[in-house]
C-alpha cells in the first residue's frame, strides 16, 4: 500500500513495486515453450492470420521454421515483410489481426500465439544483431523521410536497402515515434523501442537527424529541393481539445504526453500521479494512460467514454486489461467541465450522461461529478500540417494513392498523417514499406528509361 | 464385463497384455513392478548362455523421432541382452513365478546356433518355473554380429533347426520371436512352424538408422563419435508389424498358428487391432518405456469396455475376427466407388485438404467459392483416394462416402454396377480370365 496523498504525487509506490508493475506484459517464450506452440500451427493453406496480417507476414513459414530449431530463419522470413516486426511482436492487437484469423479459433478458440511466436524469433535474431539484409551499390539517388516512427523508419529501412542515401529527419530528441514515446511501457520493457531502432538502422545509409521539426526547421519545398524524394510519416502532432471550462487547470494533461514523459522516465518513480483519476477517452492511448497510472499507485482511476463499449477503440483485450489492472470503465459519460478547487488545481470532472437518439449521440440531461485531482485527454490525436504548402489533404489528413504517393509529384506518405492511417504499428510499417518500393520504382525509372527498340 | 483372460498356447494370464523381452523386464525389480501395475504377463529380458555376460555400451543407447510436442513415435537401441549373469536372471525368475503364479513369465533365450548350447540351457530355464520360452532370433544388432539373434532369424533352415533341438528338449512351450529384417516373413514363420513352434511372435525392431547429428556427422545415438544401426520400435513401426502379422495369420501355411503380436501397441486400440488380424495376445515395450507400467491400465479398461459396448465376451471372440478381410490387391472390388465428403460444421478453414489435393493429388477440392474461402470436394474430380481425410486435422470432418449402385458417378460419367468385380476380370488386364460366354 503506498500513499494516499492528495494531488499529483511521485513515488506512490515503493520503487521496487513499480519496477515489478512495469515488467513485461508478456513474458518472452521459453525455447521450449516456442517449440510446444509452434507445433500448434496447422500450416494452412493461403493462411488467414497472413492474409490477416497488414504486413504479410508467411506466418506459418516463420512458425515452421521456429518448429524446426531455425529461429533465425524464422526471424528473416518476419523482417522480409516487416523490418519492426520485434515491436509488431509486442504491440500488435493480434487478438484482431492474425491470432484472430488463426483457424484454430474455430477448432477450440484458442489461437496459436502468433506474437508471441513472433517476439521468440525476432528476439533471437536481435540478440545476436543478426542482420539479415545489406546494402545494394549506391544508388545515387537522396530519400529525404519525415518522422522516425513506424512508418519512416520502415520506409528508410528499405529504401536503404535498395541503396539510396537517407536522411531521416525527426522533431523528437530520439527516433522511433510512438514506440519510443506513445505506448505503454509494460510493452516495451528494456530501451526496446530504441535498441530496435539500432538493429534496423545498422543496415547503413540512414542519416538521422534529430530534432528537425517540419514546419519549424524546415519546409516540404526545402526537402523536395534537397532529396530526389520525399516520405512524410511524421504521425499526428496535435491533440483534441476537451473544449470545457477548466481545461488549463493545473492537473489536466493530455494522456499522450503523460505516457512520453512516463516513456523517458528510466524508473518511473519520479512520474507524479493524482490519487484519483479520470481518463477521458476510449482508445488504446486512453487505456496505456489508465493502466500505468494504477501501475503508479493511484487509487482509483476511471476511464469515461462518451459511447458505449462497443464503441470503443481498445481491444477487449486492453479493456480487460484495464479492468485486471484495477481501472473501472465507465460508459455514456461525456465531459461537461473540470471542477477546480481554490488554488486553480483539478478536484473532479462534471460529465454528462449520453446517449444515443436516432443514431445521434446527446445528452440525457442528466449529469454527475466525479472527483479527481488528476484529468487525463486521451480524445484523439489531429494531424497538423505545418509545413507542407499545397499538398492535397482530406479530413484533415494527407491523401495518397495505393502506393502512398500525394497529390505532389516526388512527395510520399504514410502511417498515422495519411487519411487511410490506421492507428496501427503495423499499417504504418506496411505504409512505409510500400511507398519505399514505389519511391525506389519511380526513381529507377527515371534513372534508367527503359530501352526503346528502334523501328 | 467382457471376460480377457487370455489363454496363449496353454500360458495363461489375466489380461493379454504381456511385456516384451526389453529393458522393463531385465531384473525382477522391474518385473514386479510391471506385475503390481497389472502387466498380464512378461517376457523376461533375454537370456544369453553361461559365463561371462555381454557388455553394453556405456553412452547413449537410445534415439527417437518425435511428433508435435516432442510425443515419441519411434525409437530406437543399440542394447544387447541381458548384460547380467546367467545364474542371477535364473534365481530371480523363480523367485517372481513363485511370488506371482497368476501372471505368465516367459524366458526370451539366445545362445549360439549350436544344438550343446541349446541343450544347456533349456534345463536350467525350466527349473525356474517360467512358462515357455521364446527364442530370439530378431536381435538385430551385436548379437547379429556373432551369429545370433537377427543372423538366425534371416535364415529359415537355421529357424526350424534350432526350433526342432528346443522342442526335442524341453517340454515348455516354445514361441519363436521373428525378425521383420527379412524380404518375406512367411518364410520365418513357415520355417518355425516345420520345426514344431507352438507359437511365433513378432515383430522384433527393424534396422535403422533413427536420426544423425548434424554437428558431428555421426548417427544417433551417438558413442564417442560413431553409431551404428540399432532396432527400431515404437508407434511407428506398428503398421509394419500388422501387416507382417497379418500376412501370417492369412498365409494357408501357417494358418491357425498362434500369434503374439509385438510393434508399437501403445493403447486398447492398437491391441485390439493386433488381436482382430490374428495375434492371441500382444507384447508392449516402448509404451511402457515412454510413460510407466501405469499404461496398462487403460488397456485393460480399455479392451474390456470396447468388447462390452460390441458385445463380445471372450478373446476368442475377436481373435483373427478381422483375417478374412485382408486379402490380395487383385480382389478388391473396382465398382465400389466413394467420394470425399467435407462437413462445412466441422470445418475449421485450414484448407489442407484443398492444397494436397491441388499441389499432388487431383484437384478435386475447391478453395474459394463466389469469392468466398470454401473448400469442397469435386464429385467430378474426386477419385476417392482418402488423402484428404488423412491430413484434415479435425477428426471426422472429411468422410469417405460410397456411392450406392445406380447412381452416377460425376467423375467418370458411369452409373455405379451393383456387381462386385475385380482386377482379375478387369478388361485392361492383359492376364484377365475370360468370363465364361
Amino acid at each position: 500500500m503506498g500513499t494516499t496523498d492528495t494531488g499529483i504525487v511521485a513515488g506512490r509506490l515503493p520503487p521496487a513495486e513499480v519496477e515489478a508493475n512495469f515488467a513485461d506484459l508478456h513474458a518472452p517464450l521459453t525455447r521450449h515453450e516456442a517449440l510446444v506452440e509452434s507445433d500448434r500451427c496447422y500450416f494452412c493453406y493461403d493462411a488467414p492470420c497472413m492474409t490477416a496480417c497488414p504486413t504479410s507476414i508467411d506466418i506459418p513459414l516463420f512458425i515452421r521454421q521456429i518448429s524446426t530449431g531455425n529461429a533465425l530463419g524464422a526471424a528473416k522470413t518476419i523482417f522480409d515483410q516487416n523490418i519492426l516486426g520485434g515491436m509488431c511482436a509486442r504491440v500488435c492487437p493480434t487478438e484482431t489481426l492474425c491470432e484472430e484469423a488463426c483457424v484454430r479459433n474455430t477448432a477450440e478458440e484458442r489461437p496459436v500465439e502468433i506474437g508471441r511466436l513472433q517476439r521468440f524469433a525476432t528476439d533471437a535474431a536481435m540478440r545476436e544483431n543478426k542482420q539479415f539484409y545489406r546494402r545494394a551499390a549506391p544508388s545515387g539517388k537522396s530519400i529525404g523521410v519525415v518522422g522516425a516512427g513506424p512508418a519512416g523508419l520502415a520506409c528508410a529501412h528499405r529504401l536503404a536497402m535498395k541503396g539510396h542515401a537517407v536522411t531521416l529527419y525527426d522533431a523528437r530528441e530520439k527516433a522511433g515515434g510512438l514506440n519510443e514515446y506513445g505506448i505503454a511501457a509494460y510493452k516495451a520493457v528494456d530501451d526496446f523501442a530504441s535498441r530496435e531502432v539500432d538493429y534496423v538502422t545498422a543496415i547503413g545509409g540512414i542519416d538521422i537527424r534529430n530534432g528537425q521539426m517540419l514546419g519549424r526547421d524546415f519546409t516540404l519545398t526545402d526537402l523536395t529541393a534537397r532529396h530526389d524524394a520525399v516520405f512524410l510519416g511524421m504521425g499526428l502532432a496535435g491533440v483534441n481539445a476537451l473544449m470545457t471550462e477548466g481545461e488549463a487547470a493545473e492537473g489536466v494533461e493530455d494522456a499522450v504526453d503523460f505516457i512520453a514523459r512516463l516513456r523517458q522516465s528510466p524508473t518511473k518513480t519520479d512520474i507524479g500521479v493524482g490519487r484519483r483519476i479520470v481518463v477521458i477517452g476510449g482508445g488504446m492511448t486512453a487505456v496505456d494512460a489508465a493502466v500505468q497510472a494504477r501501475l503508479l499507485g493511484a487509487e482509483e482511476v476511471t476511464i469515461c467514454y462518451r459511447r458505449g463499449k462497443e464503441n470503443m477503440n481498445a481491444s477487449e483485450f486492453e479493456q480487460d486489461l484495464a479492468a485486471a489492472k484495477g481501472v473501472t470503465i465507465r460508459h455514456w459519460l461525456q465531459p461537461l467541465r473540470i471542477v477546480t478547487g481554490a488554488q486553480g488545481t483539478v478536484t473532479g470532472i462534471e460529465l454528462a450522461y449520453t446517449q444515443l437518439v436516432d443514431g445521434r449521440l446527446t445528452t440525457t440531461g442528466e449529469t454527475t461529478v466525479i472527483a479527481a485531482d488528476q484529468v487525463l485527454k486521451a480524445i484523439g490525436q489531429t494531424f497538423e500540417p505545418m509545413g507542407l504548402e499545397v499538398i492535397g489533404l482530406e479530413r484533415g489528413r494527407i491523401l495518397t494513392d495505393a502506393e502512398g504517393r500525394t497529390s505532389l509529384d516526388g512527395v510520399w506518405a504514410g502511417g498515422d498523417c495519411i487519411l487511410d492511417g490506421e492507428d496501427l504499428t503495423v499499417s504504418a510499417v506496411a505504409q512505409g514499406r510500400d511507398a519505399a518500393e514505389s519511391i525506389h520504382r519511380t526513381l529507377m525509372a527515371v534513372a534508367s528509361p527503359a530501352i526503346v527498340a528502334v523501328a | 464385463m467382457a471376460d480377457i483372460r487370455n489363454d496363449f498356447v496353454g500360458i495363461k494370464s489375466p489380461n493379454p497384455f504381456w511385456l516384451a523381452s526389453a529393458p522393463p523386464t531385465d531384473k525382477a525389480y522391474n518385473v514386479e513392478r510391471a506385475f503390481k501395475a497389472g502387466w498380464g504377463g512378461v517376457v523376461w529380458k533375454t537370456l544369453g548362455e553361461e559365463g561371462p555376460p555381454v557388455v553394453n555400451v556405456n553412452g547413449p543407447r537410445y534415439g527417437a523421432i518425435w511428433g508435435a510436442d516432442r510425443r515419441l513415435l519411434g525409437l530406437n537401441n543399440i542394447e544387447l541382452i541381458t548384460d547380467r549373469d546367467l545364474q542371477t536372471n535364473l534365481r530371480e525368475m523363480k523367485q517372481v513365478k513363485m511370488n506371482w503364479p497368476d501372471r505368465a513369465l516367459i524366458a526370451s533365450i539366445m545362445v549360439p546356433c549350436v544344438e550343446e548350447s541349446w541343450k544347456a540351457i533349456l534345463p536350467l530355464v525350466e527349473e525356474t518355473g517360467a512358462d515357455g520360452i521364446e527364442l530370439n532370433f530378431g536381435c538385430p544388432h551385436g548379437m547379429s554380429e556373432r551369429g545370433m539373434g537377427a543372423a538366425v532369424g534371416q535364415v529359415p533352415e537355421y529357424i526350424e533347426m534350432v526350433v526342432r533341438w528346443c522342442k526335442q528338449y524341453t517340454r515348455m512351450p516354445v514361441i519363436t520371436k521373428l525378425t521383420p529384417n527379412i524380404t518375406d516373413i512367411r518364410n520365418p514363420a513357415r520355417a518355425a512352424k516345420r520345426g514344431g513352434t507352438d507359437a511365433v511372435s513378432l515383430i522384433n525392431t527393424i534396422n535403422s538408422i533413427v536420426s544423425v547429428d548434424l554437428d558431428n556427422f555421426a548417427p544417433n545415438p551417438t558413442v564417442g563419435g560413431k553409431g551404428t544401426h540399432g532396432g527400431y520400435c515404437g508407434p511407428a513401426v506398428k503398421p509394419i508389424a500388422l501387416n507382417m502379422v497379418a500376412e501370417i495369420a492369412r498365409d494357408p501355411e501357417t494358418y491357425g498358428l498362434p500369434i503374439s503380436g509385438i510393434g508399437g501397441v501403445t493403447t486398447w486400440r492398437d491391441a485390439a487391432e493386433f488381436l482382430v488380424l490374428g495375434a492371441g495376445n500382444v507384447q508392449v515395450c516402448t509404451a511402457a518405456m515412454t510413460y510407466g507400467f501405469k499404461i496398462v491400465q487403460e488397456m485393460i479398461t480399455g479392451l474390456s469396455d470396447w468388447m462390452d459396448e460390441k458385445g463380445h465376451r471372450t478373446l476368442d471372440d475377436i481373435t483373427g475376427r478381422a483375417v478374412p478381410n485382408v486379402t490380395d490387391w487383385q480382389y478388391l472390388n473396382l465398382n465400389y466407388i466413394a467420394k470425399a465428403r467435407i462437413d462445412q460444421d466441422l470445418c475449421i478453414q485450414c484448407g489442407r485438404c484443398h492444397i494436397a489435393c491441388e499441389d499432388t493429388s487431383h484437384q478435386a477440392i475447391t478453395s474459394m467459392v463466389d469469392g468466398i474461402r470454401h473448400f469442397e470436394v469435386m464429385e467430378d474430380e474426386c477419385v476417392g483416394c482418402n488423402l484428404c481425410v488423412n491430413v484434415c486435422p479435425v477428426d471426422n470432418c472429411i468422410s469417405m462416402v460410397s456411392l450406392d449402385p445406380g447412381t452416377l458417378d460425376e467423375r467418370t460419367g458411369k452409373i455405379v454396377e451393383p456387381i462386385y468385380a475385380n482386377w482379375t476380370t478387369h478388361p485392361n488386364n492383359p492376364m484377365a480370365r475370360q468370363a465364361a460366354e
